[in-house]
């Protein structure tokens, strides 16, 4: 089905097998040690056999007191029995304002521990401390989104190993087929009782939710929860089981709050930017999407936030109600499902500290998982039963492809998020800015292929309306709607003239630094190291 | 000694160019330039310098460029006026190619209920400003610029007029008052700006000085179309003066007031109540109405108060204005809605015009609906109201075959 079309070596000096895949990329075939499936095409990949396991716990090594609490996160650490070359895990729901993460390794260095792999579900700006753990071989590399100075770390080649980005479903995906084992999972619960039952919902360091950590507590070896908040047992609600916890362990604080609420979550005062967000909320209207029971998705960007406020005004003056809204949860959410006009908020993560708020109150805002919304292993999911999803991109071409992790300088700067398995749903638009600081958005072909264009159903953005012209469905009933649709390459060709594009292309070498896995696990595209 | 160097900019300023050039006699074109996004921009920005010290005839000289994300017709502006300090007998020009989309008419009695302040060094707000379709836009030389920028700006707004595309919005220029304003226009007529808005006039003579600065421009590069005028009053003088200067030129379409400037020449608070300019905004709107031109009411500076953006424009429609100025594009849609006719407007505007369509038809001189005699200027204004419904989608085009 593949051929083997070159050779290379990744900054490292091993030897990679480059191929190239259904979507004309070239990936590797081994990545970091395991071996991996080159991309088939959408819907195209079909595994069997059974998935993995936890090792099988025994109750009675566990006090009968349900007491699991240890005297320090070293104490817990040096527990776990880690060895050189395992995997920590952690969840992401502090974002910006994680507390303890940086701890984590700062106590493995000391106990000189080398080449370990961090598979958290996100990182942030905060974990800049890390590039000094992969410095001096504490951790031999990153599994998980890249952002800010981690990005820049590996995007030089200095990362000892490949990047792999992978989706929030992607993840689960990853842990049940195997390919990443958990060795200890690491989850910070602003509150929790003393047999690991634990929440994010309530307690100083409230985040909202823990279900990034779920999949970690299922089927990590070994799993410490670290809260700043410990009630007397049960501590109620639980999210994650202390059933699958090993250690708990109390420290003064675990997460800053208010760095939730980090850039890509805050509203756009943007004029353009709240221009896109009208008229994407424009045409979810005129193509009859928002009516009554209708589902729809908003992720973090600033644009998608104000569609939902634009969207909300528009429900409002038609009398529509929506049956239920998929989080990233936010204040404008928040206040919709209180006015009435969503029946549930399905919450994946929390946004701000109003949404922390609701879903403690509010019956009607409720905490899901990656597993209940996107992973690839279930038995269906969530994100295929939205009606529409609007997203963000760095990049898009005229085939519909699009892009969330380099720009097109070839820098590698964002995770992928929950946004590929967002592609799934009945209409995913994509709402952006035509160009950025004059770099165009519409390119000829995307520098990293995160997303299929098939999927990909329409691209808003200040300068009109791209409709797939799959969506034959969508383009007949925006016709009459007064609605600047224009086709793809000629929004391109306006934006081109005003930039002066083409632009230089970054000088790409065949070193691999970093992967981008698809949904199913297989290998879409690679990311190439810049020569400087 | 140190050669002297000559700049245009401020290093740290987003999305702009900051040039600087230090002059020579010998040794040829030195050209170094520092961007963060080399790897995608540098063989452009290495171009537009050769290419524009091509056009100013340069050959020494060390040319310095740090680009933090600004347009290419804005360095080129820059460079032409950091060689053209240095070399002042320089009289060619570095024009960036007249692009299509900047070639398109204005025309004397078009609406402008909103027109958009842009200041004249910020190419960034420029691209899209078109998008958010305010009547007009003004690239802004006066207030907004600061002293030392106002070479530069003046270069920047003419390639930008040459470059960018406004959608169809009329596009205005402030100029600086007196012989400053009178070289901005030396700069900016001939590339197709479409109304020049004099600031701070007080009488006839002003705006004639400005009227045939622009003539003779006109006559020299070969300008056909008119360039349309609109004085701004801004003091107890040019309140008093309105008539004389609404009538003192056929170019001028309209007279604005801005209030800022006025209320402190009368030794006032401006407040959003407005009582203070009662008079002068009433003596505006007469003087327009009987020079036969618009009337333009003031800016509404607090872009965050849509409620009190409203009011006030309802306000000016109630005193008779024609349109408002903005800072923001946010308040572009609010001051369209609230100059739009009202239904009942709309409907007794029908009525007037069918009346006058029978009237002509049957080649009448009066024209009546029901029992009562409609006099001409309120057909007029029935007109006016049936073209602004329109423009505002309140009403079909061919309402009147449906």
């Amino acid at each position: 089905m593949f051929s083997v079309v070159s050779v290379v070596k990744t900054s490292m000096g091993q030897k990679l097998k480059l191929i190239k895949n259904k979507a004309g990329r070239m990936v590797p075939t081994i990545v970091n040690g395991v071996k991996s499936i080159p991309f088939k095409g959408v819907g195209k990949h079909f595994p069997k056999g059974v998935k993995a396991a936890p090792p099988i716990s025994i109750c009675q090594d566990y006090p009968t007191s349900g007491n699991k609490v240890v005297d320090s996160l070293k104490d817990a650490l040096e527990k776990c029995n880690i060895k050189n070359g395992m995997t920590i895990s952690n969840h992401h729901h502090f974002r910006n304002g994680d507390l303890v993460m940086n701890k984590v390794f700062d106590i493995l260095a000391k106990a000189g521990k080398k080449n370990l792999r961090w598979f958290p579900s996100a990182s942030f700006p905060c974990h800049e401390p890390m590039t000094k753990h992969m410095e001096n071989g504490v951790i031999g590399h990153i599994e998980g989104s890249l952002n800010g100075p981690l990005g820049k770390y590996a995007s030089d080649g200095k990362m000892n190993g490949l990047a792999v980005l992978r989706s929030h479903g992607g993840r689960w995906q990853a842990v049940q087929d195997g390919e990443v084992h958990i060795d200890v999972a690491i989850i910070a619960a602003p509150t929790a009782d003393a047999f690991g039952n634990c929440t994010g919902d309530r307690g100083p360091s409230a985040c909202g939710l823990l279900g990034f950590g779920l999949v970690d507590s299922l089927y990590a070896d070994k799993v410490i929860v670290v809260t700043d908040n410990l009630v007397e047992f049960p501590c109620i609600p639980w999210q994650i089981q202390g059933n699958n916890v090993d250690y708990v362990v109390v420290m003064d604080k675990v997460g800053d709050p208010e760095k939730i609420v980090s850039g890509t979550t805050r509203l756009t005062k943007s004029p353009d930017r709240l221009f896109i967000a009208e008229l994407t909320a424009k045409f979810v209207k005129a193509a009859g999407i928002m009516k009554d029971g209708f589902s729809f998705q908003a992720g973090a960007g600033g644009t998608a936030l104000a569609f939902a406020i634009y969207l909300k005004e528009m429900m409002k003056e038609k009398g529509i109600k929506a049956r239920f809204i998929r989080g990233g949860s936010t204040k404008y959410l928040v206040e919709m499902l209180e006015e009435g006009l969503t029946d549930y908020i399905l919450d994946g993560q929390t946004f701000d500290l109003e949404g922390v708020r609701s879903i403690r109150e509010n019956v009607g805002h409720v905490n899901t998982s990656p597993f209940t919304s996107y992973n690839w292993h279930g038995k269906g999911n969530f994100a295929s039963m939205l009606d529409a999803v609007v997203l963000g991109a760095t990049e898009v071409d005229v085939n519909f492809n699009a892009n969330v992790v380099t720009h097109s300088d070839g820098q590698m700067l964002h995770g992928i998020g929950g946004w590929q398995n967002c592609l799934s749903s009945k209409c995913t638009i994509l709402s952006i800015p035509s160009f950025r600081n004059r770099i165009p958005i519409i390119l000829n072909k995307v520098t990293t292929l995160v997303g299929p264009g098939e999927l990909i159903d329409v691209i808003v953005t200040e300068r009109g309306i791209a409709i797939n012209p799959k969506r034959e469905d969508l383009i007949k009933a925006t016709k009459r709607s007064g609605l600047p649709i224009r086709k793809i390459e000629e929004i391109k060709e306006e934006v081109d003239e005003l930039v002066g594009a083409p632009l230089d292309r970054p000088n790409f070498t065949d070193e691999v630094i970093g992967v981008v896995k698809w949904v199913d696990g297989t290998v879409l595209d690679s990311i190439f190291k810049v020569a400087h | 000694m140190p050669k002297k160097k000559y700049s245009s900019g401020n290093p740290t300023a987003k999305s702009d160019f900051y040039v600087e050039f230090v002059p020579n006699n010998s040794g040829g074109v030195k050209i170094d330039i520092q961007s963060k996004t080399k790897v995608l921009h540098f063989s452009k920005i290495e171009n537009s310098c050769q290419n524009t010290l091509a056009d100013l005839k340069i050959k020494h000289g060390k040319l310095s460029v740090i680009d933090n994300g600004g347009q290419y017709f804005v360095l080129q502006a820059r460079i032409e006026v950091v060689v053209k300090s240095a070399h002042p007998g320089i009289i060619n020009e570095s024009l960036p190619l007249l692009k299509k989309h900047a070639q398109y008419k204005s025309s004397r009695n078009r609406f402008r209920r909103s027109r958009l302040y842009l200041p004249g060094t910020q190419a960034k707000l420029m691209l899209n400003a078109g998008i958010h379709q305010p009547d007009a836009i003004i690239l802004d030389l006066e207030d907004s610029i600061a002293p030392s920028e106002k070479n530069s700006a003046r270069i920047i707004v003419r390639n930008a007029l040459r470059t960018l595309d406004f959608f169809g919005a009329e596009r205005m220029v402030r100029i600086n008052q007196g012989n400053l304003g009178l070289k901005d226009l030396e700069a900016i007529v001939p590339h197709n700006v479409h109304l020049i808005l004099v600031p701070k006039v007080e009488n006839a003579k002003q705006l004639k000085a400005v009227d045939d600065k622009i003539q003779n421009i006109r006559k020299d590069c070969g300008r056909k179309e008119p360039v349309y005028l609109m004085p701004i009053l801004e003091s107890a003088k040019g309140i008093l003066n309105s008539f004389e200067i609404a009538k003192a030129s056929k170019n001028n379409v309209a007279i604005a007031i801005g209030l800022e400037d006025y209320t402190a020449d009368i030794g006032v608070e401006r407040t959003n109540q407005g009582r203070e300019s009662l008079f002068a905004r009433s003596q505006v709107v007469n003087a327009a109405r009987s020079a036969g031109i618009q009337a333009i009411d003031t800016v509404f500076s607090d872009v965050g108060d849509d409620v009190g953006l409203r009011l006030s424009v309802q306000e000016a429609k109630e005193l008779g204005f024609d349109g408002k100025g903005c800072i923001h594009p946010r308040q572009i849609k609010p001051i369209h809605e609230e100059f739009a006719p009202s239904k009942t407007e709309i409907e007794k505007a029908k009525k007037i015009v069918l009346a006058f369509d029978i009237a002509e038809k049957k080649g009448l001189g009066v024209v009546s609906l029901g029992s009562k005699m409609i006099d001409p200027p309120v057909v007029k204004r029935a007109l006016q109201t049936i073209d602004l419904a329109i423009a505002t989608k309140l009403l079909n085009k061919n309402w009147k075959k449906n």
